[in-house]
């Protein structure tokens, strides 16, 4: 029998799709593919480190999108959620799809596919989120500029979204956890890190780094926020549900609830 | 900026602006040209939710809370007593583009008072719209108010810069109408109405032939009618609205739980509850008209000129027709599976997608994500067990009730999610 191999990669999603590509190519038995940093080595497995090569991870790419476009969707959103043990979810998903001939991303009865579909959807949910709750604030020197804390590394599925949207202003949008950003400098995207000493939400009161005019309209914006409930239908709860607290401490108009 | 003069203004503006529920601001197909600023090509954001549980997405206000109407159920009339303000064109402007910039909203939903006229009123919102579009090159949202009496000329005008249109008909009756709002004609308000939808279907059939035809209010328009306000029935409401959907091309109608707002022998005393689980079936049955397949007929006539405030139209509907049931998940046609209550349209297609590898049963039902608890009794799928097993309707009815959590019986249900 062979040996079950844990194939490690370099984090990326190329890299991922580089390993899945070694996989099929080498008819490796896979025990498990891992980040490498994060490995964990199974007791009687072996390990196979492996270099990204765009090549490879291409044509493993346009494979899936000849079985299905969605498939392709969901493999790199939940891949995106960063969970523990997804990256093998993704292979097996992958083996399936390419083993069926039709439309096997829409077997919800799979249970691969299932677990796949709703973490994408988890993730999607974020990333909608995000597009709805990032708060940009006019810094001095006339960047609009937005720190956040997603759950999911979502920063790469937004970007299009808030270069269509603000094409003629600059931005940067910022991720405290994963410590990376994204820029937009009027003419294209790019991926920034930056070594920020104040995080900009709601609690370090006002900065130096923004203008006088910019905490008005975070005011005229909180003042509309409050005038927008009808007493006579309050409901928290539902509120809460719909805006969760984590996020509170971004939003201008959350300032006084935090 | 004169700060404090825009905040008292936007205080009592957005303030009066407030009772008009519609905030979509989805529909539109707007994108960025010449790296302008904004888009409306999205599914329409809510970037915040009130406090009571509705989605903010556009900055709602009105140009001026001056009216020289008195309509009985609004804030707004001339004879109450309360502070006014009137914006002046550049302010919301740049009111809307800081607000944009910092993706605080996806536009602008302007309405206003009347003022001098009709016309003089319109025109006053176009301008604000035309100056966004044309100065600022905005892409993004924006919802402008048809002023009830406006002239053809001023709608065909104000469809080229807005995404939606929209004309409060507010009261479901004409007699009503009569009643609360004696300054104004029901002509009044279907004038406009009629102007949008003829302008609409022109636009789209010149589109036909051109390519380059320019867009005339691309999210289509709506309309919202005040619940609860004059003693109608739910079929008077549904009826009402199945007429404006059909008649005018509307793409919503909105249902609006009357909130007092002053004391008048005319209408429900100040402090009467707002009837929100009214209003939340009212938008289930809305759902079912649009997107379900059903007849108006079907859910509310004149047997049955009340919706059943304890369970959903849905599921109501199918206690009083047991002879469609049970259905057979694994053959049954995509509009028949559409009718099984505690089956969304999402679920649909998924029991569509799966089916084809293999017979589904309870357990995979379950992990789909349908509603077995009111399901289970309408279906048969790859098992032999059924739930239903010759129980009637009030039995159903009852078990379902029994097991449902709190949300058929309280008051704050009003944005439920519909069927699932
Ligand atoms: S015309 Fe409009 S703003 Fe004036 S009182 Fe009637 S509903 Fe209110």
């Amino acid at each position: 029998m062979m040996n079950k191999k844990t194939l490690i990669y370099d984090g990326s999603f190329n890299g991922f799709l580089t390993a899945v590509f070694n996989a099929f190519d080498e008819k490796i038995s896979v025990a498990d593919i891992q980040k490498n940093g994060r490995v964990q080595n199974g007791l009687f497995s072996d390990s196979e480190t492996i270099f990204t090569n765009v090549a490879k991870a291409k044509r493993v790419w346009s494979g899936v999108r000849t079985k299905s476009c969605n498939a392709i969707n969901t493999i790199y959103f939940a891949f995106l959620s960063e969970t523990d043990g997804v990256e093998f979810m993704c292979y097996r998903y992958i083996q399936k799809l390419m083993a069926t001939k039709e439309r096997k991303h829409a077997d919800f009865s799979d249970e691969t596919v299932l677990y796949l579909s709703q973490l994408a959807r988890k993730v999607s949910r974020e990333k909608h989120r995000m597009e709805a709750f990032v708060r940009f604030q006019l810094t001095k020197d006339k960047v609009y500029f937005a720190n956040v804390e997603p759950d999911f590394d979502v920063l790469p599925l937004i970007s299009k979204h808030f270069r269509n949207r603000y094409a003629d202003q600059r931005w940067l949008i910022y991720d405290i956890r994963r410590k990376y950003g994204i820029f937009y400098n009027l003419e294209g995207v790019e991926l920034v890190s930056l070594d920020l000493h104040e995080i900009h939400h709601n609690r370090t009161g006002k900065s130096t780094a923004f203008t006088q005019r910019e905490y008005q309209y975070q005011d005229l914006w909180s003042s509309y926020f409050k005038s927008t409930h009808i007493t006579s239908r309050i409901n928290r709860k539902l509120h809460v549900q719909h805006v969760p607290k984590r996020y509170w401490k971004y939003l201008p108009e959350k300032k006084e609830a935090v | 900026m004169n700060y404090q003069r825009i905040k008292e203004k936007l205080d009592i503006l957005a303030d009066a602006a407030k009772y008009d529920v519609s905030c979509s601001s989805s529909g539109s197909k707007r994108t960025n040209t010449k790296k302008g600023l904004g888009d409306s090509t999205s599914m329409g954001i809510c970037h915040s939710y009130t406090e009571d549980g509705r989605c903010i997405s556009l900055l709602k206000i009105l140009l001026t809370n001056y009216c020289i109407f008195d309509c009985a159920y609004c804030v707004t009339r001339k004879s109450n007593d309360i502070k006014r303000a009137a914006f002046k064109i550049q302010e919301v402007v740049d009111l809307t583009i800081n607000f944009y910039r910092r993706n605080y909203i996806e536009g602008l939903f302007l309405s206003s008072g009347i003022f001098k006229s009709p016309d003089y009123t319109m025109e006053r919102l176009i301008a604000v719209a035309k100056k966004l579009r044309t100065q600022e090159n905005f892409n993004g949202y924006i919802h402008l108010k048809s002023i009830p009496g406006a002239s053809d000329e001023l709608m065909h005008e104000a469809g080229l810069y807005a995404d939606r249109l929209s004309v409060n008909i507010e009261v479901p009756t004409i007699s009503g109408l009569k009643l609360l709002a004696p300054d104004k004609k029901h002509e009044d308000f279907t004038k406009p109405m009629r102007k949008v939808k003829q302008e609409l279907l022109r636009y789209a059939s010149e589109r036909k032939r051109i390519k380059s035809t320019p867009k005339y209010a691309p999210a289509g328009q709506s309309t919202q009618m005040i619940i609860g306000a004059t003693g109608e029935s739910d079929k008077d409401i549904m009826f009402s609205a199945t007429h404006y959907y059909q008649q005018y091309h509307m793409k919503r109608v909105y249902y609006s739980g009357y909130v007092p707002v002053a004391e008048d022998k005319r209408l429900p005393s100040m402090g009467s509850q707002v009837p929100l689980l009214r209003e939340n079936r009212l938008y289930q049955t809305d759902w079912l008209l649009r997107f379900y397949g059903f007849k108006v007929t079907e859910i509310v006539n004149d047997r049955h000129p009340n919706l059943d405030m304890e369970i959903d139209p849905k599921l109501s509907w199918a206690l009083r027709n047991m002879e469609y049931f049970p259905v057979d998940v694994n053959t049954a046609d995509k509009r028949m599976l559409a009718r099984i209550p505690g089956v969304g349209m999402g679920s649909v297609s998924k029991i569509i997608g799966a089916r084809r590898f293999r017979k589904l049963n309870w357990e995979h039902l379950k992990k789909i994500g349908i509603a077995l608890n009111r399901a289970q009794y309408f279906i048969v799928c790859d098992s032999r067990h059924w739930q239903r097993a010759n129980l009637d309707s009030l039995t159903i009815k009852g078990k379902i009730l029994q097991n449902s959590r709190s949300k058929f019986r309280t008051q704050h249900s009003n944005q439920l999610t519909l069927f699932n």
